[in-house]
């Protein structure tokens, strides 16, 4: 008889749970993602160039300065939205934006930035969608700021706007660049150019 | 002033709301036949006043009345007019209340409908009106449409152009209409609990709602596939998104339902079951429509989060859900059933295909929840995508395919399987036909397709059989078939009609999910390639002006064997207001398969990005579901006045009128 009950209390105690968890879910925001790559190192990767251009992008390149790497496809409508920020912050020279082209036929990603402008110092054309799953990335565009260790720093979900770069995003750059030029005056290894524009494309 | 009457009138509408869920209970718990009565006017009055509301708020779109933050936001002076009247409902705030306007439609129309149970209908009406108060406070506290800007600014910021599209006109409504029907089955499966009463009568006065609200519901998901087939352009019909999913798991809930309860209706058993999936159906209804916009889940076509709505819709999850599931602990154990019937029967297939169809509606539940889930414990993010639900969904599918022909042929109480399927041998003969004949065409690739074919053919070609053998064509003739199969119970001509379209269905999917062939390419003018057997030519790229956009078009020619056929042009979209872009694909469609034409960036070097598909058998998908829903509609007709017994005697001849 008890088991009887049981069962007929189960989908109230599974729906209990259900509540429960999706109040825990409400606690995060979904766009800022506080995913277990932050202050980690970024993967390891090594892609190649996209379709004419010669540079390809690899792990290696984010060493040594802050940088932006964002993730990037000509057949994105946010990124056709995103766009004409990535190309201020290049124009005004910012920061280095590294580009990960991801899951565009050959020659697309070249294409679209021959329209658009291309606001990238490397790009790596990630064909396979492999190394944006190392990234952990649930769609495009999706941009990280990585500092000179080559630690992913931040992770912002979708377009980059004007708000977002100038609320969000600068202020954590700013913050980084602060901390390295501390630690280059307590004397660390911190190599690389911190407060100085880095080198534009 | 419209808008501020729309503001005040809603503000009413909750009033009547609380009345409607307070008043009628009262008075059932008292037998007193005023207030009982009072459900159908405070339902009737909601309903006027939602609709009033409703009305304003379309006022203030047609008339592009960029005082008010929701037109400012959704349209645009340029926008065409239709677009205008259909971003009423293309945002959060709009779309909220054409819910409100459904859910108190319903009411209104029970309000006006004869009871057999008085009392019990009242229940339900208030069960209802508790339902309606929840969503108009959730509009009028955390999603008002009637909010002004000051100033108001000279024009509007335009709809997401992907909505501008006459799919997303109806795509909506139709799914809300079936979203929403599934709260009259859920609020009679409350009044049926608090009265302890859920028996044969109850059946009957539920059955036809379930039906509709399925109908509607699936007319609006296959709407919504349709639409992101032609308008995404992306090839595809289905993505396993999370909104997708939300209005999938619903519809799969309502078919468990729609089935089990044609056997409490027949033989008053599988009573708790039943009860329990009427309150599932319309759970799984409030989660999806709450889940894409509470920001728990982040979606391609969820609406722009708040916070604070998270947190409202969730007591009202909590409070509607978990209240009816309560009641359900409390009073379901106290329902019992006297029916005995054999495990190889119709009541037996009926609970085979529940059991199927509430393991895939886990599976599509926990392949929705599962990455929020593993956030939520340890801050890890995935996504769970086609892989996860081609391997659990699809063989469950197979299944119910596997078991529907013989299961629907087996009669009530006792059944004869043997008999079943002594009947469907030549069906079977066909179906292993087919097998070989896909996997000739396909190999050594897509076994598994080849195979799910042989279901599909298994299963359609069944419930044909089934309803032609009641038909008796070759003793009655043609028109004579018609009278016969007129004079079988509809609910059994509408279930082998409903079958046939899902075989219908199941071959769209198999078709324009498995065999697709895909090429991308650059393209130049009078450069061709070749896509499922066609010969296809770029002839010219140009670019023009619309109506609130610029697009780029290209055209092609399209040969087979060095015949020209067709021009097919396919479009790119560029909406300035929003700076967004979309695609028209140029789509050829034929029972065979569809011609899918989808035209990117393109630069002087290169040429076009041209993406090219041939989807093989696309058109069944949309087909097979309106048959699916054609067959829903039959099975909701009223039975035939005379001719009842038709059913249990089908082979004996009828004298001839």
């Amino acid at each position: 008889m008890i088991m009887r009950r049981l069962i007929f209390i189960a989908p109230f105690a599974a729906f209990t749970a259900l509540v429960i968890y999706f109040g825990l879910g409400l606690q995060r925001d979904p766009s800022l993602i506080p995913t277990v790559l932050i202050d980690q190192p970024a993967p390891v990767f090594d892609l190649p160039a996209i379709e004419g251009y010669t540079e390809g992008f690899s792990s290696d390149d984010l060493k040594g300065e802050i940088t932006l790497v964002n993730i990037f496809g000509s057949w994105c409508v946010g990124c056709r939205v995103e766009h004409p920020v990535l190309m201020e912050i290049a124009e005004r020279g910012d920061i280095p934006i590294m580009g990960i082209d991801w899951k565009d036929p050959p020659g697309a990603g070249a294409a679209w930035l021959q329209r658009f402008g291309d606001p990238y110092t490397r790009i790596g054309d990630d064909f396979a969608g492999r190394v944006a799953i190392d990234f952990g990335i649930t769609g495009a565009p999706e941009t990280f700021v990585v500092d000179a260790k080559g630690r992913i720093r931040y992770k912002q979900v979708g377009p980059i706007t004007p708000q977002i770069w100038r609320e969000d995003i600068a202020p954590v750059i700013q913050e980084l660049r602060n901390e390295s030029a501390e630690n280059d005056l307590a004397g660390s290894d911190g190599a690389g150019d911190d407060v100085g524009p880095g080198a534009g494309g | 002033m419209i808008p501020e009457l729309g503001q005040f009138v809603l503000i009413l509408a909750l009033g009547a709301a609380l009345l409607q869920a307070v008043l009628p209970m009262a008075g059932a718990a008292r037998g007193d036949k005023v207030l009982i009565a009072s459900a159908r006017s405070t339902a009737i009055a909601q309903f006027i006043l939602v609709a009033l509301a409703f009305a304003a708020l379309t006022w203030a779109h047609a008339n592009s009345d960029f005082s008010v933050r929701n037109v400012v936001e959704n349209s645009h002076t340029a926008k065409p007019f239709a677009y205008k009247l259909s971003g009423v409902w293309g945002n959060h705030e709009g779309s909220i209340l054409l819910w409100a306007l459904i859910l108190a439609g319903y009411g209104g129309v029970l309000a006006t409908a004869a009871a057999r149970n008085e009392t019990l209908q009242a229940r339900a009406l208030a069960i209802q009106g508790a339902v309606a108060a929840a969503f108009l406070a959730f509009i009028i506290f955390t999603s008002n449409p009637f909010a002004r800007v000051f100033p108001a600014p000279p024009d509007g910021l335009d709809l997401n152009p992907l909505l501008q599209d006459p799919g997303l006109v109806i795509h909506p409504p139709f799914l809300y209409l079936g979203y929403v029907g599934f709260s009259i089955t859920f609020a009679y499966a409350i009044a049926g609990l608090m009265a302890g009463k859920i028996d044969r009568d109850w059946a009957a006065a539920v059955r036809p709602w379930a039906l509709a609200a399925w109908v509607f519901l699936t007319i609006g998901i296959a709407l919504g596939s349709w639409w992101a087939y032609y308008e995404l352009g992306w090839g595809g019909f289905w993505a396993w998104d999370p909104v997708e999913n939300a209005s999938f798991m619903p519809w799969l809930a309502g078919t468990a339902f729609i089935h089990s309860v044609r056997v409490l209706e027949k033989r008053d058993a599988l009573k708790v079951w039943t009860v329990l999936l009427a309150i599932s159906a319309f759970s799984l209804s409030l989660i999806g429509t709450f889940l894409v916009r509470s920001g728990l889940i982040t979606s391609v076509h969820s609406f722009a989060v708040d916070p604070t709505r998270g947190v409202f819709i969730l007591v009202i999850l909590a409070a509607v859900i978990g209240g009816s599931l309560l009641l359900f602990a409390l009073r379901a154990p106290l329902l019992t059933s006297n029916a005995r019937f054999s495990p190889v029967s119709r009541e037996g297939s009926i609970i085979a295909n529940n059991i199927l169809l509430s393991v895939a509606c886990v599976t599509v539940f926990v392949g929705t929840f599962y990455p929020l889930f593993i956030d939520v414990i340890s801050g890890n993010r995935l996504s769970v995508g086609a892989p996860y639900f081609n391997a659990t969904f699809m063989p469950l599918m197979a299944l119910l395919l596997l078991v529907m022909a013989p299961a629907a042929m087996l009669s009530w109480k006792r059944g004869d399987i043997g008999q079943a399927m002594r009947r469907l041998w030549p069906v079977g003969v066909v179906a292993l036909l087919m097998i070989g004949l896909s996997l000739f065409l396909t190999w050594p690739k897509h076994v598994a397709a080849g195979l799910g074919v042989g279901l599909a053919v298994w299963a359609g070609a069944g419930a044909v059989l089934d309803l032609a053998r009641h038909a008796r064509v070759r003793a009655d003739g043609p028109l004579g078939a018609l009278k016969n199969i007129a004079a079988l119970p509809r609910a059994y001509v509408g279930m082998s009609v409903a079958h046939f379209g899902l075989a219908i269905v199941a071959i769209g999917v198999l078709g324009a999910g498995v065999w697709r062939s895909e090429t991308v390419v650059f393209m130049n003018p009078e450069d061709a390639i070749n896509v499922g057997g066609y010969e296809v030519t770029l002839k010219a790229v140009n670019q023009a002006q619309g109506p609130n956009y610029v697009f780029e078009r290209a055209d092609f020619d399209v040969h087979r064997n060095g015949k020209f056929l067709r021009v097919l042009a396919a479009e790119r979209r560029f909406y300035p207001v929003r700076g967004m872009q979309t695609t028209e694909a140029g789509i050829w469609a034929s029972l065979k398969g569809d011609l899918y034409l989808v035209i990117g960036e393109h630069n002087e070097e290169f040429g076009a990005v041209v993406r090219a598909w041939y989807n093989p058998f696309a058109v069944w998908l949309w087909i097979g579901s309106g048959i699916m829903a054609l067959g829903g509609f039959i099975a909701a007709l009223p039975r035939p006045a005379a001719r009842r017994q038709a059913v249990t005697a089908p082979l004996v001849p009828e004298a001839a009128e």
